[in-house]
């Protein structure tokens, strides 16, 4: 009975995760007086009801994807990113500063835009990634530190020099915008972008670079065992700072699709945007692969989107579907007492 | 405005703002030395302040007057504690990674918070409270000169209850055989089972009393500084107390210390505008004064700081 182990197991957790974590939601909602049936139809209906509401979702999507891919990248060569939201942040501020202050053809202004986010946000990354391969820092906690640091500074530098009326940078030149009529007609008027597609494309780099290129393949053995990977010649400390210069450029490029796509300026934000925070969610489920990231981000694009519809209809709390999500990564995260419970029907054949 | 009417200004501020971070570093603090990282003080925190938002409404309610913050403290620190037992079921027991464990912990709590404060008050934030703890001056102490203005006037008593724990902390890790214990448990978990001692509870019970102290730090913050419960109140309190124990070196003392001076570099951000000297820094820079110091120290540039060795790792019985 060798069923529950390798790659099904892989798709299994995660499905198992969300069951559950669906149900004590509605055991949730049934303890404080809600109807869980109605809520989470709602809930469907929200997500996939009309034109609108899938363009939304697949909208909220776009920068999930590239968190997600953020945070596997980091990952798979063992490093814990949780500095997306600083990184994203900090590509929102540089794509809508090239957006706004340059007069370029489309052609060349778009991608100058994204890319100037990207290398915002790995110059971002590489900070931690210096500090760890240097003086051996636990990334873990310098990004949170960074996410902070971002947060102010971006907010400062908005202030100081982009502020334009209503606490916000001027919106960016057409020349630079990802906004496109014939997706906002399609879909009835969401703000949906082609910040789709350009994360679709980064989805299947982070594939053919971790599985195609001998440099993913050395990001990978450091992941898996840095000892044995310096023994084998690798330079682990040029790995551990490219795996995160490229994390923070995917971030980074999740910031451009917000300050380039869906609000086409940056505010001044008073508290993080949780896109970094959501990638980390979107990581775990999609088990740091590119496909699996793709659905856990419209997994969780589709919660946050359908939730209003959810609480229009059966009045249950917007913070239901937050709740649903801790409890995925909870589940996810304790998938060792799944393997444990497996592995005790398969020696035993009884529990 | 001379200098010192500045400090006569800053240095109470700080020590107000101070109180809630005290209370979730030494949490940290204890919970880091037994080995188990802690990314969910925020949400601990976040948790602890909303009961501790919802008790004080309802014993205002109850007009039990004074007594009613402190009722809801002990409140909190229950509530702080139980919640951390998530944490501690996932990172100890299920062995799940510990800082993704925290990360969820931290999403749990603020949805249920909020889903919570929906339901009870049907409004996105708990009602204000107006049976606060307040201000006082200690008696005696305040009249000494300069020093009573600075360190015993206008002061909260929970800021003095946060400073007097911090020694029993440092008491309790340094100067008994359980703090013995405990740190040996976050140094060698596997040299401390052998000599008898149980690592998986000497963890709970670290993971636990973090959650009460956090939970704590969440509700003084309440009582004190924000006066009810929004989506806002807890927004990184938590992690720049986390921040305040790496700066302290996971020492209680140490980050008693860390507390204390970022809570200064808060105060002044927010009341330095007011203030001649300090009017000329952007309040940017004070902002990320802590974050950026807490950096600094890790690399070891401002005294190198080291975590403890088995923290992070989940303990497998018999395995090398």
């Amino acid at each position: 009975m060798n069923l529950l182990k390798g790659r099904l197991f892989s798709i299994l957790i995660p499905v198992i995760s969300v069951v559950l974590a669906l149900i004590i939601g509605g055991i949730v909602m049934l303890a404080s007086g809600y109807q869980p049936i109605l809520a989470y139809t709602s809930l469907f209906e929200g997500i996939f009801g009309n034109s609108y509401n899938i363009g939304e979702t697949v909208r909220q999507m776009t920068p999930l994807i590239l968190a997600g891919l953020a945070v596997a990248f980091a990952f798979r060569a063992g490093l814990f990113n949780i500095g997306v939201e600083g990184q994203v942040l900090v590509g929102w501020l540089a794509s809508v500063y090239v957006g706004v202050s340059f007069d370029l053809p489309k052609i060349i202004h778009l991608p100058f835009a994204i890319v100037t986010a990207a290398v915002a946000g790995a110059l971002w990354g590489v900070i931690p990634g210096f500090l760890k391969a240097r003086f051996k820092v636990h990334e873990v906690i310098t990004t949170i530190m960074m996410n902070y640091i971002a947060l102010y500074m971006t907010n400062a530098i908005i202030r100081a020099y982009m502020l334009a009326p209503g606490e916000r940078t001027k919106d960016v030149k057409p020349t630079a915008s990802l906004a496109s009529d014939f997706l906002q007609t399609i879909t009835d008027g969401s703000r949906l972008h082609y910040g789709i597609i350009v994360a679709l494309i980064c989805s299947v780099i982070m594939w053919f670079i971790l599985w195609k290129t001998t440099m993913g393949y050395e990001l990978r053995a450091v992941g898996f065992n840095q000892h044995a990977s310096r023994y084998a010649g690798m330079n682990v400390s040029k790995n551990i700072i490219l795996s995160m210069a490229i994390s923070g450029a995917f971030a980074g490029i999740a910031g451009a699709m917000e300050g380039l796509g869906t609000y086409g300026y940056m505010m001044i934000n008073a508290a993080f945007t949780g896109v970094g925070f959501d990638g980390i969610a979107v990581s775990l489920i999609g088990a740091n692969n590119a496909i699996g990231i793709i659905i856990g981000a419209a997994l969780f694009g589709g919660l946050k989107i359908g939730a209003s519809n959810m609480s229009s209809v059966a009045f249950v709390p917007i913070e239901l579907v937050d709740i649903i999500i801790a409890l995925i990564i909870f589940f996810i995260a304790s998938s060792y007492i799944i393997h444990w419970l497996s592995n005790r029907v398969n020696k035993g054949g009884k529990l | 405005m001379s200098f010192l009417d500045i400090l006569a200004i800053v240095i109470p501020a700080a020590i107000v703002s101070a109180a809630p971070l005290i209370f979730t570093a030494l949490g940290g603090v204890i919970c880091e030395r037994s080995g188990v990282v802690n990314i969910g003080l925020e949400g601990m925190m976040l948790f602890g302040a909303f009961v501790g938002a919802v008790c004080m409404h309802f014993f205002e309610k109850m007009h039990l007057g004074a007594a009613s913050p402190w009722l809801s403290f002990l409140i909190a620190i229950v509530a702080g504690a139980l919640f951390s037992l998530l944490h501690a079921m996932a990172s100890i027991s299920f062995k799940a990674d510990q800082v993704i464990s925290g990360v969820a912990l931290n999403f749990l709590a603020s949805g249920l918070a909020l889903f919570l404060t929906k339901k009870i008050f049907d409004a996105g934030e708990t009602p204000m409270i107006h049976e606060r703890i307040s201000k006082q001056d200690v008696p005696v102490l305040s009249h000494i000169p300069i020093i009573g203005d600075w360190f015993f006037s206008n002061a909260y008593a929970t800021s003095y209850v946060a400073i007097f724990l911090s020694v029993v902390v440092w008491y309790v890790l340094y100067k008994t055989p359980f703090g013995l214990r405990l740190r040996s448990v976050g140094e060698h978990p596997m040299a401390a089972d052998t000599m008898g001692i149980n690592v998986v509870r000497m963890r709970y019970v670290a993971v636990l009393i973090s959650g009460g102290f956090a939970g704590l730090g969440g509700a003084v913050y309440v009582a004190s500084i924000s006066g009810n419960f929004t989506h806002a109140t807890i927004s990184g309190q938590g992690f720049m107390a986390l921040a305040a124990m790496i700066f302290g070196k996971w020492h209680p003392l140490g980050a008693l210390g860390a507390a204390l001076f970022f809570g200064l570099a808060q105060s002044i951000s927010v009341t330095g505008e007011s203030l001649p000297f300090f009017k000329d820094i952007p309040s940017v820079w004070l902002l990320i004064a802590p974050y950026v110091l807490t950096i600094l120290a890790l690399a070891g540039f401002v005294g190198r700081a080291d975590a403890p060795k088995a923290s992070g790792q989940p303990y497998e019985k018999g395995k090398r």
